[in-house]
């Protein structure tokens, strides 16, 4: 027998007979996949597929050659199939068996505008799931408030200890080098005009009204924030969550409550610690690079930075808090599925949590900066 | 609504729906009903909406169509969603889902916190003796196996008295042996309790030994819904009958009040007209192998699982059947044999319309040659 198997091929003979030949495998069936879609198929007539020419074949060739019979038939020909091989045609049978969960397996194209409507529709639907999360979690508030008993106390505290005391490190490093990088630049541009003691007002200014509370809802939202959506979602994939709600427990008072207000105790206390490294580390460049004195620095500060922008910086970091804290458990809920969902919620948590943070932070600088404040 | 029948049944479905993007359901117009003390196997392919029905029933996801009663009172419909803790169900998850922090009593106790402490105790120490556990009430579910992982679980479900019991593939994280030991257990264990009991499954032989009913799903509709027997024995669709079980499927005529194929004639049970093309299922255990010298169908090959031996047998046509033979029957590959044909539980279908030539219906359980 000769091992060489021909390529596929099919022709159209006197318009009655699709002589099929050569090996219907996959990808070597592609090309003949392209003329049975370009063929002209004659009209009202009986057609026959000879296919005992050909000499493999694959699920993929069995589809190529179904797609094309039943092609040809609804165009109105009369088709029959000559010649294949029984084990071929048990794999046809196979095919056609499944042909109708194949191609409701492929989704129909839609157009543009198909397309753009199911978006909006879309979106309309996920702004619709996150406000109905926000309404159950602010009537789960207005119960607790009713009966503070309710309150998970051991879970308030751990969250506290977890998200709290445990980023200090963390935020005191990085708000202490973002003081020492402020006051460098500044620096550069003090000394030309003389106006070295200015350095205070800059430092103390931009850190404790904006870059402090920034900076630490930031790394909240990266620590924190994501830990949230990727507990609760794992919750969610093991079905605990259901579990919960099967013993009348519910989830948002059990897991989002606590978090939520752990957070908003605990971002304030870190934008406050914050404030003082950060200006800590302004004041060590502002004495090594400027000759600014502790002591002077310390005099300036109290006169020129007054205690209200202190206030709103700490007064913006529980909306901070309450943001990332939703955001992140919102998200983790909506994890459907498996594993693979989670870290994909959880780095939507991150993404959302900041972004809505930094759009409150530009609407608080905008109202403030109208009201004179 | 009866009200002569005095004792309405547990659940009643009615015409459900679900559908988790719009136009594209999950489940199709289910309607079943599950009496006190019943246990219910719903069984079918993986993604045939039969976990989504157990959820509906459950309450975690609302119906787009029909209704759920619960002991008579509606809970679910288009409008109407009682939440899952008025509902009075108890569920095993697949996987288990117990409580990682809590100690097994604890996990046990855990939605009976409105009971008093004594209270809580009696009913925790029952439950441990029902279930086996009794010596392991301190451990942590991780320092637990798969097997005593799920005892927990039900115990936790059962805790409450639930009106009826959910399980959502409840052996599918467990080693065979284990499985159907388990098995056998929660059997006992939901007649002894009477407990109402739903369990989702896509193993044949799980639905047919638990279930008092069974329903068979496929792509979101319901096949067929009836004893365990009656599936095996008289599926109404091919699709029940190659999914209960091994099945080959040969077309055939029928001809003066018999059905006549290529490995012999059948009864017209159906009582169809002369002249109509059937497909007549026919079971493994009812092929039986005659080695002949010259006969025109031939072995193709043999599988042997132990208790028996099944051969795969082409006819000249090409048509592949399949034969159970006793395990000590061997005959080689390639050998000329005749067919006996025992029929004690064929179906007849009448053919549908789609085929053409040597194409038949068949199903995909033809091993390729």
């Amino acid at each position: 027998m000769d091992d060489r198997v021909q390529q596929a091929a099919v022709s159209l003979v006197e318009g009655r007979t699709l002589r099929c030949r050569g090996a219907w495998t996959m990808p070597d069936v592609a090309p003949v996949e392209r003329a049975l879609r370009r063929m002209t198929w004659p009209a009202r007539s009986a057609l026959v597929f000879e296919a005992s020419g050909i000499e493999a074949f694959d699920t993929g060739g069995a589809v190529v050659l179904y797609r094309a019979l039943m092609e040809a038939r609804r165009q109105g020909c009369e088709v029959s199939i000559q010649g294949l091989r029984p084990d071929y045609a048990q794999l046809m049978s196979l095919v056609s068996s499944h042909w109708a969960a194949m191609v409701a397996e492929v989704a129909p194209r839609q157009n543009g505008s198909e397309r753009f409507r199911a978006s909006i529709r879309n979106r309309v639907a996920q702004g619709a799931g996150a406000l109905e999360f926000l309404g159950e979690s602010a009537t789960a508030l207005v119960r607790l408030v009713a009966s503070p008993r309710r309150l998970r106390w051991r879970s308030c505290l751990n969250s506290l200890r977890l998200d709290g005391v445990h980023a200090l490190p963390i935020t005191g490093l990085l708000t202490f080098l973002i003081g020492v990088v402020i006051a460098y630049q500044g620096a550069e541009q003090l000394r030309k005009f003389g106006t070295n003691i200015f350095i205070v007002d800059l430092v103390g200014i931009s850190l404790l009204r904006e870059i402090a509370p920034l900076i630490a809802a930031i790394l909240i939202a990266g620590r924190s924030g994501s830990a949230y959506a990727a507990q609760i979602g794992t919750m969610k994939v093991t079905e605990e969550l259901d579990a919960l709600q099967t013993f009348g427990l519910s989830p948002i008072e059990l897991l989002v409550l606590p978090r939520v207000l752990a957070l908003v105790v605990a971002l304030p206390l870190l934008t406050a610690y914050a404030d003082v490294l950060g200006v800590f580390g302004g004041m060590l460049i502002a004495s090594n690079q400027l000759n600014v004195s502790f002591t002077a620095f310390l005099s300036r500060f109290e006169e020129a930075v007054a205690l209200r922008h202190m206030l709103i910086g700490l007064g913006k970091a529980p909306f901070f808090a309450v943001i990332i804290a939703l955001v992140g458990c919102y998200q983790g809920f909506q994890i459907r599925g498996g594993v693979d969902d989670v870290g994909r919620h959880t780095t939507i948590s991150v993404v959302q949590s900041i972004f809505l943070v930094i759009i409150f932070d530009a609407i608080c600088s905008i109202l403030l900066n109208w009201w004179n404040l | 609504m009866d009200l002569a029948a005095g004792q309405s049944p547990v659940l009643e479905l009615r015409g459900i729906s679900c559908a988790y993007e719009p136009n594209r359901p999950a489940v199709e117009q289910i309607t079943l009903t599950v009496h006190q003390g019943e246990i219910l196997c719903l069984l079918g392919p993986s993604g045939c909406g039969k976990t989504t029905i157990l959820r509906a029933i459950a309450g975690f996801e609302r119906i787009t169509d029909g209704s759920i009663s619960l002991s008579g009172r509606l809970v679910s419909s288009r409008d109407v969603m009682v939440p899952t803790e008025q509902r009075h169900i108890g569920m095993v998850f697949q996987e288990y889902a117990l409580f990682p922090h809590l100690r097994v009593e604890k996990n046990i106790a855990f939605g009976l916190s409105h009971l008093s402490r004594p209270q809580q105790k009696a009913i925790v120490d029952d439950l441990l003796t029902l279930t086996g556990l009794r010596g392991l009430e301190h451990r942590y579910p991780h320092e637990l196996s798969g097997g005593q992982q799920q005892r927990v679980a039900l115990a936790r479900a059962l805790a409450l008295r639930p009106v009826l019991l959910l399980l959502d593939e409840p052996f599918s994280n467990l080693d065979p042996d284990m499985a159907s030991r388990m098995r056998q257990d929660l059997h006992a264990l939901l007649r002894q309790t009477k407990t109402t009991a739903i369990l989702v499954t896509h193993d044949h032989d799980e639905a047919f030994s638990m279930a008092d009913r069974v329903a068979v799903l496929n792509r979101g509709r319901l096949e067929q819904f009836d004893t365990p027997e009656a599936i095996y024995h008289v599926p109404t669709t091919p699709f029940v009958a190659d999914f209960v079980g091994q099945a080959d499927f040969i077309s055939g005529v029928v001809t003066n009040d018999v059905v006549t194929s290529e490995i012999g004639e059948f009864p017209n049970t159906q009582h169809l007209a002369t002249g109509t093309s059937v497909v007549v299922m026919i079971r493994p255990d009812d092929i039986h192998i005659v080695p002949t010298k010259g006969a025109d169908a031939h072995i193709l090959a043999r599988q042997f699982k132990g208790s028996e031996n099944v051969y795969t047998i082409q006819l000249p046509s090409g048509q592949i059947v399949h034969s159970s033979e006793s395990s000590l029957s061997i005959y080689q590959v390639g050998t000329a044999i005749a067919l006996r044909v025992v029929a004690t539980h064929t179906v007849l279908f009448p053919q549908p319309l789609e085929s053409s030539g040597k194409k038949d219906p068949g199903h995909g359980n033809a091993p390729p040659p």
